[in-house]
């Protein structure tokens, strides 16, 4: 079973329109939605969901008024200013549990946190594993690695190849959580300089992993300068340049309608994304 | 006033307006720029930056005298995650795993534990002509930006304009970013993928009782639900910005829009005004 991941570091340059058109071409393959507070990729496929599980994590504080002596104990070693005037914020309450432990009037409980949900759904290009974290709830990664192990289940239980995630943007928690272990990272960069700087970030990040990274450049010719650069670039660090996408409006109308740009139309885009799959295919080895 | 720019989607296009607010007002009054974005700070990019201070931000990590320690497991226990375990006589860290709480130090009965501390990223400041900027970076491989923003968003001077650029999505380091602004602005685009994570980070904003208005950037392909659904939701749309491929091309030489095309100047000047009078009226719903 392979796995491979779609990242950027930048937001909004494309992963999940490539992994969308991916669904349509992949055969045998499980969908992992890894961006789990900001998930679209379900917005193209229209999924029908088989499981819907809570996703409990972490916990928060609860003061009781009644037993409260307003010592102020509990606000002198809270290292995350959550607690004022005797009162927990529970949205910056990290659950650490230290307040009650330092109560004289056993006044704080410790209470478990519903943080989101996670779905195994089935769509018309094979099953998608998704997730929806709670609102200002804590990234911590936690969710992500429940996708991506609920979706290599699925690859066993259906006897299938492989998995390719939509990964989250930035460097951090989540993205490090859709990443790890992972058998190949694809990174969809764009031709600005703020592009050029993620990727070079996101890139490092596959290093510190150890993790294969290949590249594709989308909306390659909105400046061939930095198309140029970028080649350059991963010509200079020994990474493939996969793919090099045209921009399109053709992308948004896509979206607009639903579905993945390789499903909506027939044109120089979508060549490049066959291409690209193509190219994901061959060096992740699957079929 | 604080001002944050946030969006929920990833590229949108809360940069180019960050930076384009906190240039315009910079000519006319004190302003600074903070880059909350610590994943992948961009706003240097926009800036012609002349860096003053740069100071490693450092998170604690519990140290164990191995001396005073009797194994007894108490740390373990009482870390909720999981960044200490105990096994055969011996302790082990994950440092990266801990996130600070003092608790093992405070409870261990031997007093076995200190707090030494460990570098996760750096904060800058400097100056581009009369703005200034403050920006977070994460250490690549370290996992938690919101210790850095709170560093960054301890410089905020209080006597400047803030403009805070956020990073995308809707989970803590944004409500970090976010936290104790004046105003948040949305930006979207006219997309489902805009609209879908527009209304999270609505509901983000919400929670946290902090006015919000929306901007819709790329507006020329699409469709008008997200106009429709801030109009449902009473939220205003501020400034509407055009597919442009002129705009998309200075973005992509790292040209401010403002100094690219002077003509958005008194929009974004006129967009601040706008800001001062819908955050006089609170939060909406």
């Amino acid at each position: 079973m392979k796995e491979v991941v779609i990242l950027s570091g930048k937001g909004g340059t494309g992963k999940t329109s490539i992994v969308a058109s991916f669904a349509v071409l992949a055969r045998d393959k499980v969908l992992a939605d890894c961006d789990v507070d900001a998930a679209d990729l379900h917005l193209l496929l229209q999924p029908t969901t088989r499981r819907n599980e809570e996703f409990w994590s972490g916990q928060v504080a609860f003061i009781d008024k009644e037993k409260c002596t307003q010592c102020g104990l509990c606000q002198d070693v809270c290292r995350f200013g959550a607690i004022k005037d005797y009162s927990v914020d529970e949205v910056s309450c990290e659950g650490c549990g230290l307040c009650p432990r330092v109560c004289p009037a056993g006044a704080i409980v410790m209470q478990p946190c519903m943080a989101g949900y996670w779905f195994v759904s089935d769509t018309r290009h094979g099953p998608l594993v998704h997730a929806r974290l709670g609102i200002a709830q804590e990234n911590s990664g936690k969710l992500v690695t429940l996708v991506r192990v609920n979706a290599r289940r699925v690859v066993e239980e259906q006897g299938l190849d492989c998995i390719v995630s939509d990964g989250p943007p930035g460097i951090g928690c989540p993205a490090v959580a859709s990443l790890t272990g992972a058998d190949l990272a694809l990174l969809v960069t764009e031709p600005t300089l703020s592009g050029i700087h993620d990727l070079e970030r996101v890139l490092g990040l596959c290093r510190y992993f150890d993790i294969p990274a290949m590249v594709c450049i989308n909306k390659c010719d909105l400046n061939g300068d930095n198309s140029r650069r970028i080649e350059g670039y991963c010509r200079d660090q020994g990474i493939e340049v996969a793919a090099r996408v045209p921009f399109d409006n053709v992308v948004t109308e896509a979206i607009v309608r639903g579905l993945p740009v390789v499903e909506y139309s027939s044109n120089k885009v979508t060549q490049e994304i066959e291409n690209l799959w193509q190219r994901t295919r061959a060096k992740l080895g699957t079929k | 006033m604080i001002v944050s720019v946030a969006s929920g989607k990833g590229g949108t296009g809360k940069t180019l307006v960050a930076t384009s607010l906190a240039l315009s007002l910079a000519n006319r009054h004190p302003a600074q720029l903070l880059d909350c974005d610590v994943e992948e700070p961009n706003d240097h990019i926009f800036l012609n930056l002349t860096v003053s201070q740069s100071w490693p931000v450092c998170v604690a990590v519990p140290e164990i005298d191995e001396i005073k320690c009797t194994s007894c497991g108490m740390c373990s226990e009482v870390c909720a995650y999981n960044a200490i375990a105990v096994i055969k006589q011996k302790v082990l860290v994950f440092p990266e795993l801990c996130h600070g709480c003092g608790a093992c130090s405070y409870l261990c009965p031997e007093s076995a534990i200190t707090e030494g501390g460990r570098e996760i990223g750096v904060v800058e400041m400097g100056t581009s002509g009369r703005l200034e900027l403050v920006q977070g970076r994460l250490l690549i491989g370290e996992l938690m930006a919101p210790p850095i923003i709170r560093e960054v968003k301890r410089h905020i001077n209080p006597t400047s304009h803030v403009i805070i650029d956020v990073s995308p999505g809707t989970s803590c380091p944004v409500v970090e970013s976010i936290s104790g602004s004046d105003f948040c602005l949305l930006v979207t685009e006219p997309t489902p993928f805009g609209l879908n994570d527009l209304s999270l980070a609505v509901e983000v904003v919400r929670k946290l009782r902090i006015p919000c208005g929306v901007i819709i950037n790329r507006v020329g392909v699409g469709d008008e639900k997200v106009e429709g659904y801030c109009k449902e939701q009473g939220i205003p749309i501020l400034l509407k910005i055009p597919l442009d491929r002129k705009i998309a091309t200075l973005y992509s030489k790292g040209i401010p829009l403002v100094e690219g095309m002077p003509e958005w100047r008194p929009v974004f000047l006129e967009l601040f005004g706008e800001i001062g009078r819908v955050a006089s009226v609170g939060a909406t719903r």
